[in-house]
């Protein structure tokens, strides 16, 4: 056991842990910070994604001591309020279902929006193809990254297709693939 | 202050204890249907007749009053639906209270979902078989009319007019004539002193003004900010985390233990024996972890009873050569068989499959000498409520089953065995713990769906008419895993096999159950999810061998309207129903268009839980033989619907589900156990592999039906037909090899 501080959401936090505890547990158990998820426990899934200076990581082999570098930013510091942008297109386009993955996918796409503010399709699949929906709301996901990416200063007057006639939840932005 | 509401029509509407000047109405949601449909076993039933818990009062055992669902209405006018209905993607804490809110005529913005649990107010009432909306549409309709009623009748007097001249709209009731309006806060305290009304009149849904639109999910919010509380978020006073050792091999019972190491990891506080394996109990998760890794168990087991995939193949194969329990026989299907200009035939297999919901298996228990409380991730309270009553000897009243948000369930939460493990490792830590799996345990330790191997024979008359279909399958049944003496499969392994909804006069369907030690459960759409695949694909070869038009033949087929019983009491198939869903989706896609080079075209369609759906996909071949899935337009029929949000919502999650099980994921067993591990070598589709998923919904004014399964069983057929389409190869084992779709 090892006394690590840590910056979290902008807050300074002292924990008490083995030096090799992935950050996520430390993240859950400790701190009380449960909307980052745990799914696989191998970094093959997406869903402990957070930000260490801005860098989406796998928080579930990350160990503590290697994030205790640098500033952490989960699911509840995103924003105060649900005002970033993607919460905000996320909530437009009702994108979870179970929403047990979208803590990750919203961090993914918080960061790339953060790089990209126009990100193209191949961008979106890049930086959401380590995640995993068990419950498909990709389509969503991709709409509502269009959507944010609209909504920003520095994509203004970003315009892109329109939705199939007629059909609910088209993917407004077709093919992409 | 607590007082009662007289409520009295039929056994349906009844007096409520309630707490505070609210006006409060109990109703009962249908239940045990989901025993039709599929997701609940009868072991289940069982359990819950056992776990009936005995009635608050002498006078509600009198009048067998037993409310699963609460409806409420404060002084504030906020208005809650207090449901055992679990969440779990599918959208139930948005479209029950709409169906609710409609028909009081509510602010749906003040109308509010919590989770009841199980205690003598919440009996028995599972989540499943799609059938949510369907077994909640009348209830919910009548309890809302009744209040609504009640209100009108409140406001009324109090303005001295008939009840008839006002109308409840956005959480008011509005005397016309006067402009008068009055908040439903305002007359809750009058409405509960009331009679109940016998019979309110419902809405005319011409009126509707909620139902049919797609408002915001009430449950977003809460999953885009970390604040949403699934069972692995759960954190109570003084708890533990516990990971567990379980069984290295189906059947194997835990023995001796060596738990030195173990309790060297910092933070271990106990090593604890439960019925099915050996729990370590920590101060955090990652300590239990450590824990678990370090611990020695030995296992009591018959190393010869060890199964494989390819033993359980060949019991397949040589299972399918015997005739088996006969679900269908129409005319003469062997004569029509030696008859025919032209026979087909081909033989399919599936596999195995994992439910894999991204919140891996855990439950939260607090077991003491008398008491039990339980927050778990379950569909299924009441099958949980009867196993805990067993395993633990404490009467139901003593047991407390708090539902969390599922982080996915298509299933696996039926099955209740990791809520009775927490209990059992509470009970034995003295402390309140929450069980943690691996996704490697929740992969390896799943109830899955069955295998299967189907023998298809076709034949074709001289015009190229089928006149003769033969399907005979086997699985390792799900009916035979829980009802291992009589072995006999549910009638939910049967449907969308027996009810063949296609004009052929020769129809003989056979189906027999094949001994295995692989648990099997309910996996989102049940067999549906093999058979559709099987029947679908086999059309597609007779069409091609009598060289018609998929589209074209499906229509032939089904074009004189015709009732087919499905293999379920009072289930009936309209083939007129199935054939709109395909005629919408050939005019959306539409049909004919042209496609580029290395692209097909497929269709297929399926009846499950009661409703219709058809998907047309468009793929992509390389040379190479790489599969890309371009676009699927899906249409469903489902009756009356109440968010088409949600419907389209899972039209692409079923198109995901079904591409997963189509074209990547697959469990096999070696030496008694799975061999995959993790999302590696268990793999789910991924964003770049989505397809753009076009959602269609046929106008219906019939009641409404399922929604969460319907679309899963239709997606590999259509993939495959157009697989076939663009290369000529038929695959008939899912999912197929690498490479295995190059142009045959």
């Amino acid at each position: 056991m090892a006394a690590i501080a840590l910056d979290v959401n902008g807050r300074k936090r002292q924990v008490d842990v083995a030096p090799d505890t992935p950050l996520l547990w430390v993240l859950r158990d400790i701190l009380g910070l449960t909307g980052t998820k745990f799914g696989c426990g191998q970094s093959l899934c997406g869903a402990c994604t957070v930000h260490l200076d801005g860098e989406p990581i796998r928080s579930c082999v990350t160990p503590v001591s290697q994030a205790a570098r640098g500033r952490i930013t989960t699911i509840e510091g995103l924003s105060a309020d649900r005002s970033h942008p993607i919460q905000k297109a996320w909530i437009a386009e009702d994108v979870p279902q179970c929403g047990y993955c979208q803590s990750g996918m919203i961090m993914s796409a918080a960061a790339l929006l953060a790089k990209k503010p126009r990100p193209q399709e191949k961008d979106i699949d890049e930086a959401l193809g380590g995640h995993i929906c068990r419950c498909g709301t990709y389509q969503r996901i991709r709409r509502a990254i269009h959507v944010a990416a609209r909504a920003t200063p520095a994509a203004a007057g970003f315009r892109s297709g329109t939705r199939p006639g007629g059909a609910v939840g088209g993917r407004e932005n077709g093919g992409g693939r | 202050m607590s007082r009662f509401v007289s409520v009295s029509r039929r056994d349906f509407l009844r007096t409520v204890p309630a707490a505070g000047a609210g006006l409060v109405i109990g109703f009962r949601l249908l239940d045990g249907d989901g025993l039709e449909a599929g997701a609940a076993p009868r072991a289940a039933g069982a359990a819950s007749a056992a776990a009936a818990p005995e009635p608050a009062s002498a006078k509600e055992s009198a009048a067998r009053f037993a409310p699963n669902a609460l409806l409420q209405i404060d002084t504030d006018g906020a208005v809650t639906l207090w449901t055992t209905k679990s969440e779990m993607g599918q959208g139930v804490r948005t479209a029950l209270p709409m169906i609710l809110a409609e028909e009081i005529g509510a602010d749906f913005s003040k109308v509010k979902v919590e989770q009841a649990w199980l205690d003598p107010r919440f009996p028995n009432l599972d989540t499943g078989g799609s059938s949510s909306v369907r077994e909640s549409w009348d209830p919910l309709r009548q309890a809302g009319a009744t209040a609504r009623a009640l209100l009108v009748v409140a406001a009324a007097r109090g303005w001295n007019v008939e009840p008839k001249e006002c109308v409840a709209e956005k959480g008011e009731v509005v005397h016309r004539a006067s402009g008068r309006r009055a908040p439903f806060g305002t007359l809750v305290a009058e409405a509960s002193r009331l009679p109940i009304p016998k019979d309110p009149p419902l809405k005319d849904p011409k009126t509707y003004a909620l139902l049919g639109r797609a408002v915001p999910r009430t449950d977003t919010a809460s999953k885009v900010d970390g604040s949403a509380v699934y069972g692995i978020d759960v954190r109570r006073p003084g708890m533990l985390y516990a990971a567990v050792v379980l069984e290295p091999a189906f059947g194997a019972r835990p023995g001796q233990f060596d738990d030195a190491a173990a309790r060297q990891v910092p933070g271990v506080k106990r090593v604890v024996p439960f019925r099915r394996g050996v729990a370590v109990v920590a101060d955090s998760t990652w300590a239990a972890f450590k824990g678990r890794d370090a611990l020695q168990v030995r296992w009591n087991e018959d190393r010869k009873v060890r199964e494989d995939s390819a033993s359980l193949r060949e019991r397949c194969l040589a299972a399918v050569e015997q005739p088996g329990k006969v679900l269908r026989s129409d005319g003469d299907v062997a004569a029509a068989l030696s008859s025919a200009a032209r026979r087909v035939e081909a033989t399919y297999e599936l596999p195995f499959q994992a439910h894999a919901a991204m919140e891996p298996v855990n439950a939260t228990a607090h077991v003491t000498t008398d008491r039990c409380e339980i927050w778990a991730p379950t569909q299924t309270p009441s099958w949980a409520m009867g196993e805990l009553r067993r395993t633990l000897g404490l009467p139901a009243e003593a047991i407390r089953i708090n539902v969390t948000l599922l982080g996915g369930g298509f299933g696996r939460r039926i099955n209740p065995d990791f809520v009775v493990d927490a209990a059992e490792i509470s009970k034995a830590a003295g402390a309140p713990v929450q069980m943690v799996w691996s996704r490697e345990q929740d992969l390896q330790h799943d109830y899955y769906r069955p295998c299967s191997l189907h023998r298809m024979r076709g034949g074709l008359d001289a015009a190229g008419r089928p006149i003769a279909w033969s399907h005979r399958y086997v699985s390792t049944s799900i009916g035979a895993f829980y009802n291992p003496e009589t072995k006999e499969p549910e009638s939910d392994e049967l449907g969308g096999a027996a009810d063949l909804p296609f004009a052929v006069p020769n129809v003989r369907v056979e189906y027999s159950p094949v001994d295995s030690r692989v648990p099997r459960g309910w996996w989102r759409s049940v067999e549906s999810s093999f058979n559709a695949f099987v029947v679908e694909s086999f059309l597609d070869e007779m069409a091609s061998a009598a060289g018609k038009d998929p589209l074209r033949l499906r229509q032939d087929l089904l074009r004189e309207p015709r009732r087919i019983p499905y293999p379920m009491p009072d289930v009936v198939l309209e083939t007129a129903r199935l054939k709109g869903v395909i005629d919408l989706v050939a005019e959306k896609t539409p049909w004919g268009a042209p496609l580029g080079k290395g692209q097909g075209r497929g269709i297929a369609a399926h009846y499950s839980f009661r409703s219709y759906c058809a998907m047309a996909a468009e793929v992509e071949v390389s040379d190479e033989g790489a599969l890309s899935v371009r676009r699927i337009v899906a249409a469903i029929d489902c009756g009356r619907v109440v968010h088409p949000g949600l419907v389209a919502a899972q039209m692409e999650s079923a198109v995901v589900f079904g591409l997963t099980a189509g074209l990547k994921s697959e469990i096999t067993i070696e030496e008694g156990h799975v061999a995959q591990s993790n999302f590696n070598d268990y793999e789910m589709l991924r964003i770049d592999e989505m397809p753009q998923v076009e959602t269609y919904i046929v106008p219906s004014p019939e009641p409404p039906t399922g929604v969460g399964e319907p679309g899963v069983p239709v997606v590999a057929p259509a993939v495959f037909n157009a697989v076939f389409a663009a290369t000529g190869r038929r695959i008939r084992r899912l999912p197929p090899p690498s490479g295995g779709l190059k142009r045959g």
